[in-house]
């Protein structure tokens, strides 16, 4: 789960984490009653799930409130487009605005799961402000990786030896000793998948501050989180998958013509991939679960179809647990709810295909039915193109 | 024989009185899978199905001499569940819950490393020797007795290439899922070296997706250590970087974790990779062929 940089720095001051005092802005007021709490001169940051703002002119700093609302009244409603937010970009309907620093270094340093360990670690670099990849592609000695074993967990002397080798002295060597060990402590606590704070600054007047932070939780782990449910940005989400969410469906919105409908993850990438291959677009990626019931079906069918951008549909069914019958018997309520006319082609194996097969027909929809995988896929993007 | 699960084996189900694991219980026991206990913390003394159920595993194990679990437990006490069986001295333990807390698979996986108990999963369909022994959701009249070890991060992608090799006359040895999280217990290497290992096996088919680094570390294996053909499958080519593609470890972050890289990879290490998910048996029968040639 998304959350924006304004709440991911709450949370981490909630731990003992510094960073620059700013407020969350929702109208222009609101902007320039912070920007005067801050003196004038302030930065006026766009809040979307999305880095790379900077270059898209979504992060301004000012000198004075009234610039500080100038700078707002162009960014609220505005949609930004950066090289992480894909070519539709992300609408800013929040605003955080925060004092100015005076940076004297910057480091990087984040924390996230290593998979090839399966353990936590903590990645640094004296090389703050630049995306980890480049650093890693330009100066990998530069890069100081840490992994810690839950047994015994982040111990003082570990972090010290971090703060040591990004070159941190003196007190604000043991700011950062502090501020490590804080950052894994919140890691834990809030069950994050990845926290990081780029750049993590020493200030002119010497102090430790997460200029940035990025903050995503892991989503397996938000039934023990009240806490996040409100905490959402509707506003950063493609609609179709937040409706998607409320059924518990796991659906991804892509950019082409086919809608598709599969049941298994891994079944579901693999026929977005054969689609391609055989020159179709998939609209969707879409994995209706094991053991759906027909409601279910259906709900992930009218979602398929509630993007205007599909021409035809796709279903890839698998039938192990899941009932071919009771796929087809989705397909046909979604298809005669929304009055849907466009060509569908079914390839159903498994359980009941019969059955499926025989409502499916008798059902009177542009159904096609199929028992073979390429045949299924050969014919969808025949008919949509 | 095959590996990790076979006629002998002893299953009892941690989570049988829940309505998956109740209805699963039941699709093992018709397959042949000889369920010997079940655990529901609270319904001990109980019977299910005439399966006797227990508060704890230990209880289970010591009056019935399980030695494998299959776990249903949801995904608050999955972990749990998993550190509980290991405690017992169950010898595998095959969790299928799907949604277990990164953070509580971390202590999980670090504990079972500490025991002598092997962890297949979480979420996974679980293992199937054909003919012998059924532990987990598979369907298994889409299974036939045979010599092809299949390995796999997914579930009907698996069952897709099962049913091809079954088609061919391909029977299967073992299959195992080894599931779609970024923290699983058994890998890609393990079970290749337990196919390696396996008299019964002749073949390997290996499914991988994208996120992490596993197929090119197990490609690298391959090519160092197998003494039987492997071939393999990757889904997720045309995946978006930065989503999670339903599994939770399906995940192309940071330009890592790329279906391309990790064919690349297979193909370097002389490991053919099926074109398309309907041709993965087509690509085994290839492969074994050409053994049988030399």
């Amino acid at each position: 789960m998304n959350i924006h940089e304004y709440q991911a720095k709450e949370i981490l001051r909630s731990f003992g984490i510094p960073v620059p005092q700013g407020r969350v802005a929702f109208r222009e007021a609101q902007v320039e009653r912070a920007a005067r709490e801050l003196g004038g001169r302030c930065v006026v940051k766009a809040q979307i799930y999305a880095g790379g703002r900077g270059k898209a002119g979504g992060v301004r700093l000012v000198a004075t409130p009234e610039e500080a609302v100038q700078t707002a009244k162009n960014l609220f409603g505005k949609t930004l487009v950066t090289p992480q937010t894909g070519p539709e970009g992300l609408i800013v309907r929040r605003i955080l605005v925060e004092e100015a620093v005076e940076v004297s270094r910057e480091f990087y340093l984040s924390l996230t799961l290593d998979r090839q360990t399966s353990r936590y670690c903590i990645i640094a670099s004296a090389e703050g402000g630049m995306e980890i990849e480049a650093i890693a592609e330009k100066s990998p000695e530069k890069i100081h990786l840490l992994t810690i074993d839950p047994f015994v967990g982040l111990r003082t002397y570990q972090a010290r030896k971090l703060a040591l080798a990004l070159g941190m002295r003196g007190n604000v060597c043991e700011e950062c000793v502090t501020l490590i060990m804080n950052l894994y402590r919140c890691c834990l606590e809030k069950d994050c998948s990845l926290v990081e704070i780029n750049p993590l600054v020493v200030t002119g007047s010497d102090w430790l501050l997460a200029m940035d932070a990025k903050m995503n939780l892991d989503d397996n782990a938000l039934f023990r989180h009240p806490e996040y449910q409100e905490m959402t940005d509707l506003s950063q989400i493609d609609p179709l998958e937040i409706t998607a969410g409320e059924f518990d469906l796991s659906y991804i919105k892509l950019k082409g013509s086919i809608g598709c409908m599969v049941n298994g993850a891994g079944l579901a990438m693999a026929t977005l991939d054969m689609l391609s291959e055989y020159g179709g677009e998939p609209a969707n990626f879409l994995d209706v679960g094991g053991g759906a019931g027909r409601d279910r079906v259906a709900a992930a069918f009218r979602i398929i179809l509630d993007d205007p951008a599909v021409k035809g549909v796709f279903v890839n069914i698998f039938g192990g647990i899941m009932r071919c019958d009771v796929i087809a018997e989705g397909i046909i309520q979604a298809a005669s709810d929304t009055g849907c006319h466009l060509p569908i082609v079914v390839r159903m194996d498994g359980t009941l295909v019969e059955e499926g097969k025989r409502l499916l027909h008798e059902s009177g929809l542009n159904v096609r039915f199929t028992h073979d995988l390429t045949e299924g896929v050969q014919a969808i993007v025949g008919m949509v193109r | 024989m095959s590996i990790l699960v076979n006629r002998n084996s002893k299953v009892v189900v941690q989570g049988i009185t829940g309505r998956a694991g109740l209805f699963h219980t039941r699709q093992c026991r018709d397959y042949g899978t000889n369920i010997v206990a079940g655990v529901t913390p609270g319904k001990g003394g109980g019977v299910i199905e005439g399966i006797p159920v227990f508060d704890t595993v230990e209880e289970a194990v010591r009056a019935t001499g399980a030695d494998v679990s299959m776990i249903f437990v949801p995904p608050a006490g999955a972990a749990d569940a998993l550190l509980e069986a290991a405690a017992a001295g169950v010898g595998l333990a095959v969790c299928i819950t799907e949604g277990i807390p990164v953070r509580d698979m971390v202590l999980a996986k670090r504990a079972l490393q500490e025991s002598a108990t092997i962890m297949i999963g979480p979420n996974c369909p679980g293992i199937i020797t054909p003919g012998e022994c059924k532990v987990g959701i598979m369907p298994g009249d889409i299974h036939l007795k045979g010599r092809i070890g299949v390995v796999s991060r997914s579930g009907t992608l698996t069952y897709e290439a099962v049913k091809q090799l079954t088609v061919m006359g391909l029977g299967q040895s073992t299959c195992i899922g080894i599931g779609g999280d970024p923290i699983i217990g058994l890998n890609f290497i393990d079970a290749l070296r337990m196919f390696n290992e396996d008299p019964e096996t002749e073949g390997v088919c290996l499914i991988g997706e994208i996120g992490g680094g596993a197929e090119e570390e197990a490609a690298l294996w391959i090519r160092n250590n197998m003494n039987k053909p492997v071939t393999a499958f990757i889904a997720g080519r045309t995946a978006p970087p930065g989503k999670r593609m339903g599994h939770a470890g399906a995940i192309v972050s940071g330009g890592k974790g790329r279906a391309e890289d990790k064919i690349r990879a297979l193909q370097e290490c002389g490991i053919p990779v099926a074109a398309s998910p309907a041709r993965m048996g087509e690509t085994m029968a290839g492969a074994i062929k050409k053994v049988a040639r030399r």
